[in-house]
């Protein structure tokens, strides 16, 4: 998936995205604050922490919905067509409303081959065919999309994920708000995709399942607690530690001084 | 017998053919408002669906000075009030999608400022040098007085928005269904949007030559909103929607014709009345669909 060496930045033959004293935020008050660190490419990578610990904030910088206050982010570039991210975020903004059939939906994720002509041919039908099939919504291609529940809803997202085909995929909290089979299967799919090598960010508060599946963890409280192997990082003592941060943005905050020495 | 059907015949043809048989200016208002309405449906039904139904109230009344201004330049030439129109109507749309972008103001905040000075702009430089009675002829359109230029813009503008309709067809549509998700895959999301409140502009600017900048946005909405209980899918909205506006204009027309009513208000009634009818019996979530008990399905 992820392009010869050539591509990547320079030192860092293996990253699929890395980070340079990056500070995100918003108003200037940082929600991550000066984060270092590189993820390899192929790494199934949960993002761990207390609520306004700056997941959420993390993903959006890494799709690009957000300009960094501070540092850089460096993404490796895939092929010609440059960086593809697929970013599932928290609260999917889609109005549900609009008649729009749930295979529509799922073909938008063609995007990046379709563009705004280009008709879906027949392979690219089975292939929609194939990933509604695969999240479990065979038959639904014709439903109107305000008709779904909210787990089959999410399920025809993430169709339309693996129709971006993309190297790097971000989910923002993908278990919130569906049952436990849904939850099961959703992740069987982010486990196939992590075999197919692709770089995976997860954003999620049940540690027990990122126990369960994911091999690294990055523990945040808008700076890094820890971030390493799964185990080493959900410790006691991390896990108090991240709990420790206010979340409160102090209004009366002076400008940080700190430096990328 | 037969004379009976013959008289029958005579009657029908006299009330629904003869008006437009036998006036050239009937047929002119009839191919004016018929080329409105192909290009009004299509885009009321997308106006609709973004939940933007009041924002063409709002850019009627932006176009409205812009109009006002052609008009005292240069009399009342058609020509040079859809230019002022167009420029007022565009001008309002850019400065406050600049505005938006860029401070903290929410797009229908920024759109109200910007129209309401426009619009106090207009009233105020017309009141300079008008008068009342011209300005009533920029309020309530004149339909029946459709010259060769106006309808060459009419089938223009209407050509124009299919047109681009058809280009931006699928980032509008993702663009109202999931706009972020269109964000992070194509830069296509603004220029989609500003290309479409542009459309509205022309529509508007096409509409008030015909039926006044007030009324304008009734060949717009009221179609669009009718459509909605005939059609859940977005094709058939867009066909009903542009069918309401076609043949309430021909049923204001005729009525018009008959009863001496002026033309434009008599089309929006006509609309208003399909609206009505099936907001009571329309096929789809129409009122009396929903107070007949229906019997629930088995799966």
């Amino acid at each position: 998936m992820i392009a010869s060496p050539a591509h990547l930045p320079d030192g860092m033959p293996d990253a699929a995205i890395r980070f340079d004293n990056l500070t995100l935020g918003y108003d200037r008050h940082p929600a991550v604050h000066h984060l270092h660190g590189t993820i390899p490419s192929g790494s199934l990578l949960a993002v761990c922490g207390p609520n306004g610990a700056g997941k959420s904030t993390l993903l959006k910088g890494v799709a690009g919905a957000l300009s960094p206050l501070n540092g850089r982010i460096e993404i490796a570039r895939a092929g010609r067509g440059g960086a593809r991210v697929a970013y599932l975020p928290q609260l999917a903004a889609l109005d549900r409303t609009f008649p729009i059939s749930v295979a529509d939906v799922v073909a938008s994720g063609l995007w990046h081959k379709a563009g705004l002509f280009r008709r879906i041919s027949n392979g690219e039908n089975a292939a929609i065919d194939a990933a509604l099939a695969a999240v479990g919504l065979a038959g639904f291609e014709s439903r109107w999309i305000g008709s779904l529940s909210g787990g089959q809803f999410q399920r025809a997202l993430f169709a339309r994920l693996m129709l971006q085909d993309a190297p790097i995929i971000l989910l923002d909290e993908p278990l919130n708000a569906v049952d436990d089979r849904t939850a099961a299967d959703l992740l069987d799919l982010v486990k196939h995709w992590h075999g197919e090598s692709r770089t995976i960010l997860v954003a999620l508060h049940d540690l027990n399942v990122v126990r369960s599946i994911f091999p690294q963890t990055l523990l945040l409280a808008r700076e890094t607690v820890a971030w390493g192997r799964t185990e080493e990082v959900l410790t006691p003592h991390n896990l108090t530690a991240a709990r420790r941060m206010s979340e409160a943005f102090d209004e009366h905050a002076h400008e940080c001084a700190r430096n990328a020495a | 017998m037969r004379a009976e059907r013959g008289v029958m015949l005579d009657a029908l043809y006299g009330t629904l053919i003869a008006p437009f048989a036998e006036f050239d200016f009937m047929r002119r208002a009839l191919i004016g408002s018929i080329a409105l309405s192909l290009g009004a449906g299509p885009v009321g039904v997308f106006m609709m669906l973004r939940r933007m139904s009041l924002f063409g109230d709002a850019m009627a009344h932006a176009i409205l000075p812009g109009a006002a201004i052609g008009f005292l330049v240069s009399g009342l030439s058609l020509g040079a009030m859809t230019l002022g129109g167009l420029a007022a109507g565009i001008l309002v749309v850019l400065l406050a999608g600049l505005v938006t972008r860029n401070t903290a103001l929410k797009e229908d905040a920024s759109l109200a400022a910007f129209y309401l000075i426009s619009l106090a702009a207009g009233v105020t430089i017309v009141s300079l040098k008008g008068s009342n009675i011209d300005l009533l002829h920029v309020l309530f359109g004149s339909i029946l007085a459709l010259d060769d230029l106006a309808l060459i813009l009419l089938a223009g503008i209407t050509t124009c928005t299919l047109l681009t309709l058809a280009v931006i067809y699928r980032p509008l549509i993702l663009e109202c269904v999931d706009p972020a998700y269109l964000q992070s895959v194509s830069r296509a999301g603004g220029p989609t949007h500003l290309v479409f409140l542009i459309l509205v502009v022309l529509i508007l600017v096409g509409g008030f030559s015909a039926l006044g900048t007030l009324l304008a946005v009734g060949i717009l909405m009221l179609p669009a909103a009718t459509s909605r209980f005939w059609a859940r899918e977005l094709d058939g909205m867009i066909v009903a929607a542009t069918l309401t506006a076609i043949l309430s204009s021909v049923i204001g027309l005729i009525v018009s014709y008959h009863s001496g009513l002026p033309t434009g208000p008599v089309i929006i009634l006509s609309t208003g009345c399909l609206y009505a009818l099936s907001l009571l019996f329309g096929p789809q979530g129409a009122l009396v669909s929903r107070l007949v008990p229906h019997v629930h399905l088995e799966a």
